[in-house]
This record gives structure tokens, sequence and C-alpha cells, in this order.
């Protein structure tokens, strides 16, 4: 029974939590957003002091249900391991903790949040592990399923689907992605939750904590015959049948032994009916396999990121229109981040990475960064859209609040960035034509057209940038007529302003 | 074998039904008891559609035209052009081509610009497989721009060549009364001498009948009437709103056609149904229409209105699509004069046409291609399409609000890529003095833009 409840609450957090980053209308945000918010280091890094207490309460009263319910990455290695179940039953064996890797692992990880290093944060944390799964692997099947509905609706007249852009934001990430889930697979596979009970740096924070769970797992010596078929169905490989231990550091509470052993001598209670023994244990050291593969990710990913230079041709040519050249990324001195974000630092620190805001971002505009120091959390560019007035869904749906604002006014009132206007790009100049673009779609009408010669009136009028009045949203940019770089773009700000 | 049996047998019970129904209705309606027997098609209503009944007119020189002209400017498309270029299906132009003249149609217009260039050769391939003298070829001096003489007399055998004949049957100065009006046209045709040289190929028989289309002001009209050459036609834009209501700098038909009519040129009617605007009505004059005729297209009243007019030698159509090719042959064949009270009924229905503020756009495409890659015709013809079917709120407060704003936004996305979509636009002012409406074009792209946005930021 307790496994049935187990079950059913995990497959709703992980189908709910897999559509927060399918979704790309963001309607269902406003119901199960606080989903992705609940996710432990997510919850951390925002301070969100009320969910990480409850957590660890949680964790304190129920041992690791976090691990099997709540986090995403968790249940995939369940359902992973539960399909290699039917193919092998009786699988799994007790292995001893490995307890220098583990805590090597979070001291790691400690020390990368502290620096800063906001991509090995990313990298090791398990909901942006899980978050780009889904947002690279899962979004865009899921996307091309929609564009097939909307071709249909185009169809019959209806207006019920429209179709959404699907397009490789940035081949590193979709790179550790692939990886990612490739070896959690192999992993998850063979050993059930090797992960979380080796990498995962909140699966040792919480296997410590659960070491003082008060409800747990426990043998009943009395009935127990010492079959072992609980310990070859431990998917943490945590029971120690011969001593008749549990490693409750590593139990993951999934209640799956209970309905296993035959002579129903495992129930979960209260952790002070546990006979008194010693329960100490052998580290061995196994596990360097597991390493190497870490550090196979970056070399090929590094392989892949210098075939992203040759990028696939998506336009077509029709005869009647003229060619467009595709815009090109111009090299921006500062990055710039989403207004919210408060400033480069701030945001590098408290943002994990889970690419749900660039799931959801619906101009085109955020993608995961390529440079090494912020790896994979997204910052913005203005190619295929720019930062429009009407929308702040990345701030909706951030579970850190590293992005974080309150209303839309307050974004139209952060500086992100300021418009630099590059004379020899300009129509103006190239074309001989007046054109205006900029300074008509500027929603801080901080673009003026000024005559070029100031002697003649009559003259070709250029733009003049106001950089106290612009918030660097990027509309001039993107809609520059200069290709394939526009003659206005946006430079970050290390720091937001407020105007 | 047994299922499709069924299905026949479900089908002719259906129609039982719907026949026994039909004519119980007509009996109640008419009050007579009908000897009418239940038909399985429209075909059947109609008949084939008549290969001998087509009207004819007759030009001051004895030519028999057709009153139903072939236009060439709109041939259907291939998804993808071939390798020189070529977008046109030309499987489909001789299809199309064969059966029109199968019906009675002798009439082809076309011109160098057409078709991104290509409709001369796909109407010369298509008519090669014809007899050159059961059919006339009307084609034009498209010196748009590149006036020289050596330009356009080149743009002239250029013509003949791809038309694959040793003469024209009609040869138009292109849209006569654009740009600067009587300085451009004297620059196009005078200075440079090729009005000169058209009269003597005319002379020398290559030509048979040399004349002119016309859009722009009245002025260059009644100039071109006022010189001293023998014009053997007129070819002006005419149907019953541009009738009196011509928009823009263009002229009411009604003067032109009079103009024409006093002096005994006979006129060829281009734009009969305004690039197909008068058959997309609103629901509304579709529905006004379809009550006083309902077995007529929406599109037979624009060709009927057109034909009417005695000293109208052809109606030009651009039919891209086999249906409509049928739907007008029906029309003229043979043709139906209006009624004065039909000719009535239309004006005013020109005039509730003019309370829907759609835009003159009759996606002719001269204006293409924009320097900067957008669209023009594709966004003028989505926001006519939305006006007309309702889908331009002015309010936030408007009962259709939420539906008619999804429509508009999810359909410019559609039928528009987005960078091609009316925000590019540089107001660079290039695509205005192609225009034969004389649409100022930048202007209501910007005003499409502008109520874009204020959709998007859900603002109106």
């Amino acid at each position: 029974m307790l496994r049935k409840i187990r079950l059913a609450v995990a497959l709703l957090f992980f189908i709910m939590i897999t559509l927060l980053f399918l979704d790309f209308t963001g309607t269902l945000h406003a119901w199960f957003g606080w989903m992705a918010k609940i996710q432990f280091l997510p919850a951390f890094l925002a301070l969100n002091v009320g969910v990480v207490v409850a957590l660890v309460l949680l964790t304190l009263l129920l041992g690791r249900v976090y691990c099997s319910v709540i986090c995403p990455l968790g249940v995939f290695q369940d359902i992973v391991s539960w399909l290699s179940g039917k193919v092998k039953k009786n699988r799994f064996r007790y292995s001893p903790a490995v307890s220098w890797l583990r805590y090597g692992m979070l001291v790691v990880f400690v020390v990368a949040l502290l620096a800063g290093v906001g991509s090995l944060v990313a990298l090791l944390a398990p909901y942006s592990s899980y978050g780009r799964i889904a947002s690279n692997l899962l979004a865009p099947l899921y996307q091309w399923g929609n564009n097939l509905l909307a071709l249909w609706a185009e169809r019959v007249d209806s207006y019920a689907f429209y179709s959404v852009e699907v397009w490789m934001k940035s081949v590193p990430t979709f790179v550790i992605a692939v990886v990612t889930a490739v070896v959690l697979v192999i992993l998850a596979w063979r050993g059930g939750r090797t992960y979380c009970n080796t990498l995962c740096p909140v699966g040792t924070v919480l296997g410590f904590l659960a070491k003082y769970a008060y409800f747990k797992p426990v043998i009943d010596m009395a009935k127990c015959n010492g079959c072992g078929l609980c310990a070859r169905n431990c998917k943490s490989s945590c029971i120690n049948a011969k001593a008749h231990a549990i490693d409750y550091s590593r139990c993951v509470s999934c209640m799956d032994c209970l309905e296993k052993c035959h002579r129903h001598a495992i129930h979960y209670v209260p952790g002070s009916m546990i006979p008194k023994k010693n329960m100490s244990e052998k580290a061995t050291a196994a596990s360097g396999e597991v390493d190497a593969g870490r550090r196979g990710f970056f070399a090929v990913s590094a392989l892949f990121a210098a075939n992203s230079m040759v990028k696939a041709q998506e336009k077509k040519v029709d005869g009647g229109l003229a060619a467009i050249i595709d815009k090109k990324m111009p090299e921006r001195a500062t990055p710039i981040v989403p207004a919210g974000a408060s400033g480069l630092r701030h945001f590098a620190q408290h943002c994990t990475a889970c690419q749900l805001c660039v799931s959801v971002c619906p101009n085109q505009v955020l993608r995961p960064s390529t440079d090494l120091k912020r790896l994979m959390q997204p910052e913005m560019s203005y190619e295929r859209g720019y930062c429009r007035p009407e929308c702040a869904k990345c701030a909706e749906v951030c579970p850190t609040n590293a992005i974080h604002l309150t209303s839309l006014a307050e974004k139209s009132s952060i500086q992100i960035g300021h418009a630099v206007w590059i004379l020899q790009n300009c129509i103006v100049n190239t074309d001989g034509v007046s054109c205006g673009n900029c300074a008509r779609h500027c929603p801080a009408g901080a673009i003026q057209m000024v005559p070029k010669d100031a002697a003649d009136n009559e003259s070709l009028k250029i733009p003049v940038i106001n950089t106290e009045r612009c918030i660097g949203c990027g509309a001039c940019e993107n809609l520059c007529p200069a290709r394939p770089f526009s003659a206005i773009y946006v430079e970050g700000h290390e720091l937001h302003r407020i105007i | 074998m047994n299922k499709r049996e069924e299905k026949v047998m479900n089908r002719r019970e259906f129609l039982k039904i719907v026949g026994v129904s039909a004519a119980t209705s007509t009996a109640a309606l008419y009050g007579c008891a009908s000897g009418e027997k239940p038909v399985s098609s429209e075909a059947a209503v109609k008949g084939e559609v008549p290969v001998d009944k087509m009207t004819y007119r007759t030009s001051p020189k004895g030519e028999r035209v057709s009153l139903l002209g072939y236009g060439c400017m709109r041939w259907p498309l291939k998804p993808a052009p071939d390798s020189d270029g070529n977008v046109i299906d030309q499987d489909a132009v001789n299809e199309l081509v064969d059966y029109a003249i199968a019906h009675g149609v002798n009439y082809f217009d076309t011109s160098p610009v057409y078709c991104q260039g290509f409709s001369e050769r796909a109407t010369g391939v298509a008519l090669k497989r014809h007899p050159r003298e059961k059919i006339l070829i009307a084609t034009k001096m498209s010196n748009f721009q590149n006036y020289t003489r050596e330009n356009s007399i080149k743009m002239y055998q250029q013509s003949l060549k791809e038309l694959q004949t040793h003469y024209l049957d009609y040869y138009l100065l292109h849209s006569v009364g654009g740009g600067e009006g009587i300085k451009t046209f004297h620059d196009r045709y005078i200075d440079n001498g090729v009005l000169d040289f058209l009269l003597k190929e005319r002379e020398a028989g290559r030509i048979r009948n040399l004349g002119w289309s016309f859009h722009g002001s009245v002025e260059v009209f009644d100039y071109l009437l006022s010189l001293d050459v023998k014009w053997d036609f007129v070819q002006i834009q005419m149907n019953y709103v541009d009738w009196r209501h011509a928009s823009g700098r263009n002229v009411n038909a009604e003067y032109l056609y009079g103009e024409l009519a006093k002096r005994g040129i006979p006129a060829v009617i281009m734009e009969p149904l305004l690039g197909g605007r008068l058959s997309k009505l609103n629901d509304y004059l579709v529905a006004r229409l379809k009550q006083w005729s309902p077995e007529s297209s929406v599109a037979s009243w624009a060709f009927r209105f057109a034909g009417t007019y005695p000293d109208v030698l052809c109606v030009l159509s651009g039919m891209t699509y086999m249906e409509h090719l049928q739907d007008n042959l029906r029309t003229y064949s043979p043709l139906v004069p209006l009624t004065e009270e039909e000719k009535e009924f239309l004006e005013e229905t020109a005039q509730l046409m003019l309370k829907f503020p759609t835009i003159p756009c009759n996606d002719c495409k001269y204006c293409m291609p924009c320097p900067y890659g957008l669209d023009i015709p594709a966004i003028l013809v989505h926001y006519n399409k939305c006006v007309n079917e309702g889908n331009v709120p002015r309010s936030s407060q408007d009962e259709n609000y939420r539906k008619a704003r999804r429509a508009f936004l999810v359909g410019y996305d559609r039928s528009v890529p987005k960078l091609r979509q009316a925000s590019h636009c540089t107001g660079c002012n290039q695509c205005n003095s192609h225009c034969p409406q004389s649409i100022n074009i930048p202007k209501e792209l910007h005003r499409i833009d502008a109520y874009v946005e204020q959709l998007k930021q859900e603002t109106l």
C-alpha cells in the first residue's frame, strides 16, 4: 500500500514537472509551477527557508522520500530501473557505500557553489540535469508534434494550434544533456540508484539527514529467514541481508522491499524500534569508472562545440521575395541576462541552469550560454526575437528566483543593457535610404531620428540613442534591416539598473 | 465489395430523402406540383460547361474576341522553383489553356514581368500547341526600370521570342499613368522614340493592335487620348466598385469607359474582380448576393457587370484554378447582361463594401520584391481577410475579442513568415511608385504593425 501511494504521487510529480518543460504556452505553470519551486537546490538558492526547512523535516520524519517522489531525476531513474527489472529479475545485490566519493562530490559541489562556478553546480545538480534532458531531448519532440497538429489545424482553418520554432539553442548544452541521459540510463539500468548514492549532492545531504529519520524500513528479525530477496530487489543496494542491516543514508524509502518480502518481515515504522547494532561500513574504492565517464562528457562536448560552427541553412529562397540573410550574433562585451536577474554575479550564483526559462521563452531570446564559466545558464540574444514588453515568463517560472520580477512595470524599468549604433552597418549609410525602424519600435522611446547633416534638415535621418532611457530589450537590434550584423545592438550591463 | 454496395445504397437512400424534401419544399414555395426529378450533383443542375456558347465581341478591325480573356499574371506556381528560377507549374498551365481554348477562350494577356518574369515563356509554351491563327496574344512594353530605347526594344523582341510567334495581336504600353504621370509617360515612350518604333512595327504588321493599359490620374488618360495616335484599344480597370468609387489616384471607370465609348475605342477590362476581392467578400455581402441569386457564384456578378457594357471587347481574369475558369466560362457562355435593377443592386453593394476598411490591394505583386524581404501583398491580403471575417477587433471590450485576436495573430504568422512581416518595414518608400492602386504601402504597413503591437501587448 505504501509503495502504491509512493508510485502514484511520484508519477504525478514526474509527469507534471516534465510538462512544465514542454508546455511552451506557459499555462501549466500557473497550476504546477510550485513543483519546480520545491526542488531542493532551487529552493536553497532562492533562500526559500520555508521550503528547505520543510524538506529537511520531511526527510527527518520519513527518510529520503524526496528522492523517490519529488525529484524528477530520481523518478526518471526508477522508470529506467523498472524497465530493466522487466528483463532481469532480482538483479541487485548489496554493496557498501562509497563514502569518499559521496562526500568528495559534495565538497566539490559546495566549493563550486561558494566560488560561484555556476556551470559546475549546474552540471551536478539533479533537478537541472533533468531539466536539460527534458528541454533538450523531449521538448523538440513535443514541439514537432505540436507543429504537426498546427499544420492540420491550418488545413481545417482552426486557430487551436499554432506552430513554434524548433531550433538548436546551444550545442554544448545539448551534448551535455545527451551524455547525461545516456550515462544515467546505463547507470540506472545496471545499478538502480547508483547516481543518487554516489554523485548527487542533494542525495548525499538528504542521506546524511535520513540516517536520523523517524520512520524507517526495519527488518523484523523474528520473521526474517535471511533469503536476501529484499537485497536483490533494492535499487539502492543498501540492504545487507547477511547482517540484517539497512544503510539508511542510501535508502530512498521506495517501499519496494516491504512488498517483496514473502514473510512480511520488513515494516516501515518509527526508528526507535531498530535494535541497537553496530552498522559500521567499510568503504571500498571501486567506482573510478564513473568519474572517468564524467570527464568524458567534457571531451565529447568540446568536440561537438567545434562542429556547431557548421550551421544548417534553413531559409528557403522564393523567387518573388528578396532573400533574407540570417542575423548573426554580435560579439557582446558583456552578456545580457533577463530583467529581474539583478546582475551577472547574482545571476551566476543563483541559477541552476535547469532550462525552464529557456523552454518557455516565447520570443526565442533565451538560450544556454556556451561560456565555460556560465555554461548552460541562460543568456539573451536577439537574432530571432526580442524581449517583448508584455512577457515576463522567465521570471514567472524561475524556481530559484535567479530571475525575480514583481510586475511587468518593474521589468520595463530595468536597464539590462543599452543599445549601441554602428554607423557603417546602418542602411542610411549603406543603402542611402531613410529607415527609422529602430526608433519606431523602441518601447522606451530612447531612440530619436535626427538629420545626418546638422546643417541640412532634409538630409537622411540617423538614430541617436538616449542610453539613460534604453532598457536593452533588443527590439531595435532584432528589427534592424541591416544583416547579418544589425546596425544597432545591445551591450549588457554587469549590474542591472533601475530607471 | 459488400460494404461498398451498402454505401451506394445508403447514398441513394440519402438522395431520395433529400430529393423528396427538396421537392416538397419547392412545391410549398411555389405552390405548384413540380415534376422535377431529384438530382445528384451541381453538374446535373447546371449541365456541363458549354463548349460553344461563349459570347464574342468584334473589334473594329473585325477580329472575333472571346468576352472572357485569360490573364496570365496568376499562373499556378510550383512549391519550389526550377534551377533557372522558373516557378510556374507548366503542366497545370497547359491543362488550363487547353480547357479554356476548348471552351471558346481565344484572348491571352501576358507581360514580360508577370510571374517573376516567367509568364511569357509558360504562356508561349502552352499556346504553341494550338493553331496560331485561332488565338489572340496580348503582351506589354513593361519598361518600368530601364527606359532606354535599347532596353525597351530588346524587351519587345524578347517577348516575340518567349511567346514563340512572329507577330503580336495586341500590344500595350504597360501601366501608363504611374510614377510621375505625363512626365514618366514621356520618359518611357516618347523621348526615347519607343512609341515611334512601335507604330512602325504596327505598320509592318508585327503588331496588329496597339494600345495601353491605364492606372493613374485622369490628366494622363485625357492626354493620351488627345495625342495624334490612333489607339486600337485601351485597357482599363473596371468593376462595380471602381465604376463610381475608384480608390486612391484611380479614376472612376464610368468616366474612362464613357470617354473610350465616345471615341469608338474598344475597352479591354482588367481587375474585373479586384484581384479576387470581389469574390472574397465579407459574409454579409456574400449573403446579400446569394439571396438575390442563390445559384450564381459571387464572382459571376462582377463578370456580368464588366461584360454588360457593349464597347467592352474582352474581360481579363487571372485564373489560377480550374474551378475559377469553369465558373467564369459558365458566366460568359453566354453572357446574361445585367438588368437596370441588378446594376442598381450592385451599386448599393459597392457602397456597402466601401464601409469595410479593407486596403485596396489586388495582390498584383508589382511592389515586389521588397529590398528588405517583406512579403507586402501577403500582409495586406491577411489584413483584408481579417477585416472581412470580423477578426479586427476595435477594443478589448469587443464581444469576440479573444477569438479574433487569436485568429489575427496566429493567422498572421501562418500567412507571412515572421521575418517578412510588417514590423520589418523600413519605410524606404521604394515600393510606393510601383503600386497601380496608389496605396501608401509603408503607411499601411506601419499602421498594421502598430495594430499588431496593440494586439500582442493587449493595449487595445
